[in-house]
């Protein structure tokens, strides 16, 4: 039986995992599609959860392994762009830490951010946080979610994509320096000029 | 002395692969004497735990 207590807090869930899934699939039906199905299985083990926390993990877990069927069947059938103009800029941001002999540059060299533990207490630092992921190349952030948030070994992420594994290496290479960069000049760096 | 810049791509690839003995050994005797590298390293790893975190939320 359905305890609809249970019931309505999964349904105040809902609206997360739209916006997760939509971020990791890009595409609105699948992410539709994606949810629908943990709704419905999380519907039916429902009874065995106490606790809000708990049964948002628990269908979040759901809904993870969903998101992984879906990119495993799509696998080689969605082209993935190729290297493309925004990877090269990231690459040319990055590139402007370094003096010439690839060290640090005065002004690239990175410092210690405040207190981080501190910020993911913070909503506002999951906005900035979202909003870093949502301006990397969709390829870039592609990667690093499957890696990242999926929880993909690299080489189940390069043979999906059609990568070649040192490819794959820069490519996440690529979305934590750009992800770095933003966070600091998002949140850390300004926290410290304030 | 390893280039920072090879060496950011040595702290991005330990977080997916095990480095080998030498790549360690090059990595720890780098990050003894280069600050900057040391707190990129950190920042790698607040990424991956702020990743971690980014379900668990509650807002």
């Amino acid at each position: 039986m359905i305890d609809s207590g249970n019931a309505d807090l999964i349904s105040g869930f809902r609206p997360q995992m739209l916006k997760f899934a939509r971020l990791q699939l890009q595409d609105e039906a699948a992410a539709d599609d994606a949810v629908q199905e943990a709704i419905e299985s999380a519907l039916i083990g429902l009874d065995r959860f106490a606790g809000r926390s708990a049964l948002k993990t628990w269908i979040f877990t759901i809904l993870r392994h969903k998101i992984i069927d879906t990119l495993r069947e799509r696998g080689r059938t969605v082209q993935i762009s190729s290297f493309g103009r925004d990877e090269g800029e990231l690459d040319e941001a990055f590139d402007m830490l370094f003096k010439e002999n690839e060290h640090w540059s005065p002004q690239g060299r990175p410092q210690a951010w405040g207190d981080p533990e501190e910020a993911l207490a913070q909503r506002q630092f999951w906005q900035v946080f979202e909003t870093c992921l949502e301006v990397l190349p969709a390829r870039t952030a592609r990667v690093f979610m499957m890696r990242e948030f999926l929880g993909f070994e690299t080489d189940e992420i390069c043979a999906t994509l059609v990568l070649t594994t040192s490819n794959c290496n820069v490519i996440l290479h690529r979305a934590r320096a750009a992800l770095r960069q933003c966070l600091t000049h998002g949140w850390f760096g300004a926290e410290a000029r304030a | 002395m390893m280039k920072c810049k090879d060496a950011t791509h040595l702290m991005s690839e330990a977080l997916d692969r095990p480095l080998s003995r030498g790549e360690r050994l090059n990595l720890r005797l780098h990050l003894l004497f280069c600050g900057g590298c040391r707190a990129f390293r950190q920042q790698m790893d607040f990424l991956r735990l702020a990743s971690r975190r980014f379900l668990e939320r509650n807002d």
